[in-house]
């Protein structure tokens, strides 16, 4: 019976519980997409790293997640093939970050196709000149470009001769050395990857180039990846958490407003409730219930503004993928119950020590 | 007392401080009703009988003097006790006869039960009351469906349903024309009648008072006269 009164009073006023059910669905979505581009920006850099084919990394010794410089030299890759059998591909790369979390990089196209196991170009070919390009398939859709176009890189015009599968390494692809001449980096690269006959022999030969390279950053691609990740996320947390409180605080306020004008509305059904033998529990309970209900509808209609909105950044913004985190999913239900409930606490105790004397004096 | 006393009150003030001014509302309430009595209780505005209809409901306490209601001392319960004690001893009818406006009419009787915790609802109880009431075939209408009458009818259901040994009714006509005023009071006479209910209407009308109570008594200046 409590149920069915819960349900009438929703339905009664619905532009009020339309408007609370979408605050709290905007919050889920919030949350979801927030946590959901992040996750995702970080898996697939994790697995254009991972693509590359790499057993062990050479990186400057100081450097974050992304690096956008050269000083190791380029007889690196060639001297350690020599000197260690059991290295079976050995290049270096120039990156180049120019502030749009996209990185350009300069690669030698037949090696990093070599130790890649073969890099699918679904369009086009490899570079053949020095301001030609190759991008992935996720940059060619968000920028609309096809092979012969023209695209700005680094303030200069090259042309896309190669569309290539995504998850290698990088989204675009120039020259080495014309990665080289345009930033002042001759002879120098931003890092070496190496990939070894048996990838057991990696901790060993990890360990022998940490003493003849001591001044660089000698990791395997494995325990990169975990590092990268784990930097990354402490990092992006702290953005998240504050889009989170945010998002928190809107469903909050946004419950506690419509429980607290559902509250003085009903003043008069609350006290003849309580004329008949409803407890302050019962009362609150039925505030709660309220709020309860109106939560799992958000909640369930912010997983669906999540997955549109998920498409609709697919659509539009190709290069940020989105990557739906089941922890987060429940975690986002979570939060937003608990901050309605926190939300409708007050409305909740104000009618359960409603006097019901003076309300129904009041005729 | 009466063994059959079902309502007994002995002294019973209630002051009411508003800043510092106290203003009694009660100045020493005694007086008894007997169990299967309609009594009326009947006086101006301001004489302090709305104040005693909340204490003798539970709603409100005195300040001091004894309340008892079917045995139990009310002036000594905590508002927990109080509230438990509405469940199942009284039944209230309010002049606006405050129904729920989103349930329908059974559902406004059967919440009663509901709140009661009544695991088990009397149904035969139910389709008694709902029989004497007259209101059987509007049980699906909403209260903006019903006439006035009709929705002090269920009103009354709703106060019996949990077949509580005191009615009280709170100017029951105050809201009725003077042709569902008779029938509303017809009812209660009907109630009391049939089923030995003990009613207590409070109302500043004397010939609704007299019309079919056992008995009138008169309040003014916080006393019964």
């Amino acid at each position: 019976m409590i149920h069915r009164l819960v349900l009438r009073n929703l339905f009664h006023r619905p532009v009020r519980t339309g408007l609370t059910i979408l605050a709290v669905a905007v919050e889920v979505m919030m949350i979801v997409m927030m946590v959901g581009v992040s996750e995702g920006l970080l898996t697939e850099s994790l697995r254009r790293t991972r693509g590359v084919g790499a057993d062990i990394l050479i990186r400057p010794q100081i450097s974050g997640a992304t690096i956008s410089t050269a000083d190791i030299s380029d007889k690196l890759p060639a001297m350690l093939l020599e000197r260690y059998p059991q290295i079976e591909h050995a290049f270096g790369a120039t990156v180049f970050t120019p502030g749009n979390l996209q990185t350009i990089t300069g690669v030698d196209w037949p090696a990093f196709d070599a130790m890649s196991g073969g890099i699918v170009i679904f369009d086009g070919r490899t570079y053949a000149a020095p301001y030609e390009a190759i991008v992935d398939e996720i940059y060619a859709r968000q920028e609309e470009v096809t092979v012969g176009d023209s695209i700005e890189l680094m303030s200069r015009e090259f042309e896309v001769v190669g569309i290539i599968e995504t998850g290698k390494m990088s989204r675009v692809f120039i020259p080495p050395e014309t990665m080289s001449d345009l930033q002042g980096w001759q002879g120098r690269v931003s890092q070496v990857y190496l990939k070894l006959g048996d990838s057991a022999d990696a901790r060993g030969l990890i360990e022998d180039l940490r003493v003849l390279l001591p001044n660089r950053h000698v990791i395997s691609v494995e325990d990169f990846l975990a590092l990268t990740a784990t930097n990354v996320r402490q990092m992006s947390s702290q953005f998240v958490n504050i889009i989170i409180s945010i998002a928190v605080c809107i469903g909050f306020i946004v419950v506690m407003l419509a429980m607290y004008t559902a509250i003085l509305e009903r003043t008069r059904e609350i006290g003849i409730l309580k004329a008949i033998g409803a407890s302050k529990s019962v009362i609150g309970s039925i505030v709660m219930r309220e709020t309860l209900v109106v939560s799992i509808i958000g909640i369930v209609l912010g997983y669906g503004l999540s997955v549109v909105g998920k498409e609709l950044v697919a659509l539009r913004y190709p290069l940020i993928p989105v990557i739906f985190v089941p922890e987060w999913l429940a975690g986002a239900a979570v939060l937003a119950i608990v901050g309605s409930i926190a939300g409708a606490s007050y409305p909740a105790w104000k009618a359960a020590k409603a006097d019901p004397c003076e309300i129904l004096s009041y005729e | 007392m009466s063994a059959e006393a079902l309502i007994k009150t002995t002294s019973l003030k209630k002051v009411y401080r508003f800043g510092s001014v106290d203003v009694p509302a009660l100045r020493g309430v005694t007086m008894e009703v007997q169990a299967g009595e309609f009594v009326a209780l009947l006086g101006p505005s301001g004489s302090g009988k709305s104040t005693l209809f909340h204490i003798l409901g539970g709603m409100l306490a005195p300040t001091s003097g004894t309340v008892e209601i079917d045995g139990q001392d009310l002036a000594n319960m905590s508002d927990a006790e109080r509230t438990e004690m509405r469940k199942t001893k009284v039944g209230f009818v309010f002049q606006r006869f405050n129904l729920l406006a989103t349930l329908n009419a059974e559902e406004n009787i059967r919440i009663a039960q509901h709140i009661a915790g009544l695991a088990d609802p009397d149904d035969e109880h139910f389709n008694e009351v709902v029989r004497i009431l007259g209101i059987g075939h509007r049980m699906r209408h909403k209260p903006n469906a019903l006439s006035g009458g009709e929705q002090q009818r269920v009103a009354i259901a709703r106060a019996l349903v949990n077949k509580p040994p005191l009615l009280l009714a709170d100017e029951p006509t105050g809201n009725l024309d003077s042709e569902n005023s008779m029938a509303v009071l017809d009812t209660l006479r009907t109630l009391n009648r049939k089923l030995g209910q003990t009613v207590m209407m409070i109302t500043h009308n004397a010939e609704a008072a007299s019309y079919c109570t056992d008995r009138v008594l008169r309040m003014k200046d916080g006393r019964i006269a």
